[in-house]
């Protein structure tokens, strides 16, 4: 008998042979008596689009403000394949934690009013990611300013416009320049275009998809929208009160949702 | 016994003006100030016979500092005989027994707004500057409790966002006064309200500095022998005030501050920013005895 290698389809996907990139485990977290997220646990892999869909209040921005680091959970564990910190992200000082967030993860809100300094420029704005991770050269910070903003598709002869007289397309995309500038391991992307009329929303999805599979980030992105999620997500995991009550692939979840609730929420859309 | 015999005669004030409560407050929070350098330390801010925001900060420290013996030398925008110097300095003296004068070379305290004098301080003698606004993260960080978590975690990133700014919109780094420096390469401090041109003059001095707010209530320090480095980016070098290659008008002196005088046909004039200087150099000129010391400039230029 010659021994061969097993069929393809037995063979496990790509995807789970490779360790993953972020692992949460037991996330719970109360404010008072509200509780917002019950023992919540994600995984993402690397080069990965996880979506996370759900109705207001269903804990999916908490969810990702944990994974920012801005709030810290009741109890819970929260690890990035990263070797220069092994444990648990969450017993990190404030000092790491802040050095942590500027320097290996970007968000994009959907406020920019909470991601942007208003009042100064926008390649400021970007440069300022820069000073902190310690670059002191006005012709480097300059440069890797500008290269951000173009490859999040700003014009640059407005990169020196404060965000306050941008629209909101362009906030947006200032924000989007912000977080890659010192290309993260890890993008979240909080409501990223809610707000913005359908068409601008389709562009700045174009650019979210185009550096998506340029530099093949790893993104969780939380939208009450599904069309955004559809668009961009490689999976979905689905909360609702504070719970994952489904996650699969993108396609699985929208053709053939299995609980109650992502079966309301995919026939509403349609 | 009677209770005569046991206090003291009746004074008007305590010596030195402050009751003795709020001097040795002061004198804790000031020798803290020069434990951790450029670190600012809050402290109660007395009242004092003077509006806030015209140096009641620099009147505390320098009222604390007093002694019958002290020579006391009061500068206002360089010059000793502007009102407000003149009448703080005799206030100075009342109060204390200190004796006045005008020349940086014989005073042992020296209160200042503007300026640090032209000629070197010694190791003997004190400068307190009067601070407006002791905060250099106030233009990036309007919340002062969120700032002083930046000077915790020495996060000072957004102050070269100052600079970075000024360079995009002008071409060069526009900051006049109040260059934010790094001091004892550990807190960054507003060395406000002087020139760039006097901020070199804090690096490694051999006197001690006070800087002081009193309607902030923050003081701060620069001990002798300390590192002031001026924030800059690698590639674009601290400059000072082009003023190197003007002359005074008076006093005929080359390569020092000066103030500018608009003239009638639209040129301008330049008289020496520290008056006493030109006055000495005036009365040297003209044979009278001045002795000059020897200046942190020399030809306009800062040896390193």
């Amino acid at each position: 008998m010659i021994a061969t290698a097993p069929p393809l389809a037995l063979q496990a996907p790509q995807l789970m042979t490779t360790p993953p990139l972020l692992t949460m485990t037991g996330v719970s977290r109360r404010y008072g008596d509200v509780v917002a997220l019950r023992d919540v646990s994600a995984t993402v892999y690397p080069g990965e689009v996880l979506g996370i869909v759900g109705e207001s209040g269903s804990g999916k921005s908490t969810l990702l403000r944990m994974m920012n680091l801005e709030d810290m959970p009741d109890a819970g564990d929260y690890r990035l394949a990263l070797p220069d910190l092994p444990g648990n992200l969450f017993d990190l000082d404030r000092f790491a934690r802040r050095m942590l967030c500027a320097t290996r993860i970007g968000i994009v809100y959907q406020n920019p009013h909470l991601g942007l300094l208003m009042k100064h420029t926008s390649s400021g704005n970007v440069a300022e990611r820069l000073l902190i991770a310690g670059e002191r050269s006005f012709a480097a910070l300059r440069g890797r300013a500008r290269e951000a903003l173009d490859a999040s598709e700003f014009p640059l002869d407005r990169m020196d416009a404060r965000p306050l007289e941008l629209s909101g397309g362009m906030q947006q995309r200032v924000q989007l320049a912000k977080a890659i500038a010192l290309e993260p391991v890890l993008l979240l992307l909080d409501e990223p275009t809610t707000g913005l009329d359908v068409s601008v929303q389709a562009l700045v999805l174009d650019t979210l998809k185009r550096l998506q599979r340029d530099r093949a980030m790893t993104i969780v992105i939380v939208s009450h929208d599904l069309g955004v999620i559809r668009t961009m997500a490689d999976r979905v995991m689905v909360m609702r009160r504070g719970r994952v009550v489904e996650q699969g692939l993108a396609d699985q979840i929208f053709q053939d949702p299995q609980h109650d609730y992502t079966q309301q929420l995919v026939h509403a859309k349609l | 016994m009677t209770i005569a015999t046991l206090t003291k005669p009746w004074e008007a004030m305590s010596y030195g003006f402050l009751d003795a409560s709020a001097k040795r407050e002061l004198r804790r929070k000031m020798l803290k100030a020069i434990a951790v350098p450029g670190c600012q330390m809050p402290y109660a801010s007395r009242e004092v016979p003077m509006a806030r925001g015209w140096g009641t900060g620099g009147l505390q420290v320098t009222l604390t500092l007093l002694r019958p013996s002290s020579v006391v030398k009061v500068i206002d925008q360089g010059a000793d005989d502007s009102v407000n110097a003149a009448s703080i300095r005799s206030f100075l003296s009342k109060v204390s027994g200190a004796r006045e004068t005008w020349d940086t070379l014989e005073a042992t305290i020296i209160q200042s707004r503007h300026r640090i004098p032209e000629e070197r301080l010694r190791a003997d003698q004190v400068l307190v500057l009067q601070v407006p606004n002791p905060e250099p993260l106030r233009p990036v960080e309007p919340n002062m409790s969120v700032a002083r978590q930046m000077h915790a975690d020495a996060d000072y990133g957004r102050l070269w966002l100052i600079l970075y700014e000024q360079i995009v919109r002008s071409g060069r780094v526009m900051q006049g006064a109040a260059y934010p420096s790094l001091v004892n390469g550990r807190h960054v401090m507003t060395p406000s309200p002087i020139p760039r041109w006097d901020v070199p003059k804090l690096h490694m001095a051999q006197h001690l500095t006070f800087l002081s707010a009193g309607r902030e209530k923050r003081l701060y320090a620069v001990p002798p022998f300390t590192r002031v480095e001026p924030l800059v980016f690698s590639d674009v070098p601290f400059q000072v005030e082009d003023h190197a290659a003007l002359t005074c008008h008076r006093s005929g002196l080359t390569g020092y501050f000066m103030n500018e005088i608009p003239q009638g046909g639209g040129g301008s004039q330049f008289e020496l920013s520290d008056s006493n200087l030109g006055i000495k150099a005036i009365r040297q000129a003209e044979g009278a005895e001045a002795r000059v010391g020897s200046t942190w400039y020399e030809n306009g230029k800062m040896p390193q």
